[in-house]
């Protein structure tokens, strides 16, 4: 068996981590999806490989995160449960293992009338918390759905997203603790603007005692522009973007916006920094890998350690 | 089908319809979900809403529909029986049910039954 993730090893070791979201590539062409993350080489620990983000068609997550392990770079491979069935699934994080990848993040994903497909039927055989419980199922019993055993379970460290910002506000912590339940051990965050909510949200999942269970990593977007932040607040599904965020980006020259969406970023990583249980950041330029590094630099996050983890996965502890 | 089941379809289909705007699913979880169907929302999400709720409680998919799962919520917090049973892990959906009588299942226990690799501990 190749070596188990690194990701995991780190948190369990108490580092504070950094992820960062990979734009996917729309070319056959290896070397764009290589370009776009060598970017990213020494600023983050581990590269998000999104699947068909936003509903607009990419390069898989897969073969993008089959082309991060040959580089030596790690990648967290995420899957919905949009765009395949349980068989579909099942296959792909089985293949996935095979390939070398170790992290996952299950998600719903954003519908298809987001995209630039909106005719496509929307599969949804099954959902993200019920995605977890079958990687788990993979994992910890080593069998399939269907019950069938596997000949070598996979080992995934096994991730999930919430998002603390979209009503219903006081059932968002139950749902993450029924995805840790099902077997989530680190769950990536939507992005967070308002942090004042977010805080609130983390208290709630520290009452219900999960902060020892479970690694949380809020998503820090990096706001290349004041219209890249007004198309945030008005067209993006489930993000929630304060008027004060998009002000202070229109008040300042279009020259220098990009300068100043690095600062408030940084500004936000040192804000969730300080609330209790926030075990990471998770960065997220879109189509801007670079202001991933300027972030991490500014944020004093950087140099990232070089670590060894220990040769288990699987479980939170 | 059996009359039997032709009969009951007969009367739970359209009452079902008319109250809950059911879908048929044929394995009812109405009581686990504050009396709203989990099979209206458009991601056909058992276990909790998706991220992509809107700020004013409507749906990522329909602007002008309320999300079915904050009605959930609202809904679970207003039941006298049951309330906690929106925490519990719902099993994936049997799509060979679908059209069928949750009513008879229910009887039979045909719609508990959970895939074999299914989480073995858990809650229906």
């Amino acid at each position: 068996m190749p070596s188990p993730s690194r990701l995991a090893g780190l948190l369990r070791d108490g580092r504070f981590v950094v992820t960062a979201e990979l734009s996917a590539a729309n070319s056959a062409d290896p070397e764009a999806t290589w370009r776009r993350a060598e970017v990213l080489r020494g600023s983050v620990d581990a590269i998000n490989c999104t699947d068909n983000t936003g509903a607009h068609v990419h390069i898989s997550s897969l073969a993008a995160a089959h082309l991060l392990v040959e580089k030596g770079l790690e990648p967290i491979m995420q899957l919905t449960v949009r765009d395949r069935n349980r068989l579909a699934l099942q296959a792909d994080l089985l293949g996935a293992a095979a390939l070398g990848v170790r992290n996952i993040v299950l998600m719903s994903g954003d519908d298809v009338t987001a995209g630039d497909h909106p005719e496509a039927r929307r599969i949804y055989d099954i959902d993200s918390m019920q995605l977890v419980e079958v990687a788990a199922g993979l994992r910890d019993r080593g069998t399939y759905l269907s019950g069938r055993k596997l000949e070598q379970a996979p080992s995934f460290f096994i991730g999930a997203v919430e998002n603390p910002f979209a009503p219903p506000l006081e059932f968002r912590p139950l749902r993450l603790q029924k995805k840790v339940r099902a077997g989530a051990d680190f769950i990536q965050t939507q992005l967070v603007f308002d942090v004042p909510i977010f805080a609130r949200f983390m208290a709630m999942v520290g009452e219900l005692g999960l902060l020892d269970k479970v690694f949380i990593i809020p998503s820090i977007g990096i706001p290349r522009s004041a219209r890249g932040a007004r198309y945030m607040k008005e067209k993006v599904p489930g993000l929630h973007v304060p008027d004060s965020l998009v002000d202070r980006l229109e008040k300042t020259a279009a020259a220098r916006q990009a300068d100043e969406g690095v600062r408030i970023a940084v500004e936000l990583v040192s804000a969730v920094r300080e609330i209790p249980g926030v075990a990471g950041v998770h960065l997220i330029g879109i189509k801007w890998e670079e202001g991933v590094v300027q972030v991490a630099e500014a944020a004093g996050l950087l140099p990232r350690p070089t670590f060894s983890p220990r040769a288990s996965v699987g479980g939170h502890g | 089908m059996s009359v039997t089941e032709r009969l009951i379809l007969a009367v739970e289909k359209p009452l079902k319809e008319a109250i809950w705007g059911c879908r048929m699913c044929g394995q009812c979880i109405l009581h686990s979900t504050g009396l709203s169907c989990p099979m209206r929302c458009p991601k056909n999400l058992r276990n909790g809403p998706c991220g992509g709720v809107r700020a004013n409680g409507n749906c990522e998919v329909y602007p002008d529909k309320r999300c079915v799962w904050v009605d959930a919520w609202e809904g679970s917090r207003r039941l006298p029986l049951w309330r906690d049973h929106i925490e519990h892990l719902q099993k994936p959906v049997d799509w060979q049910l679908q059209g069928t009588s949750s009513w008879i299942n229910l009887v039979n226990g045909r719609d508990g039954v959970a895939p074999k690799g299914w989480k073995p501990d858990a809650e229906s």
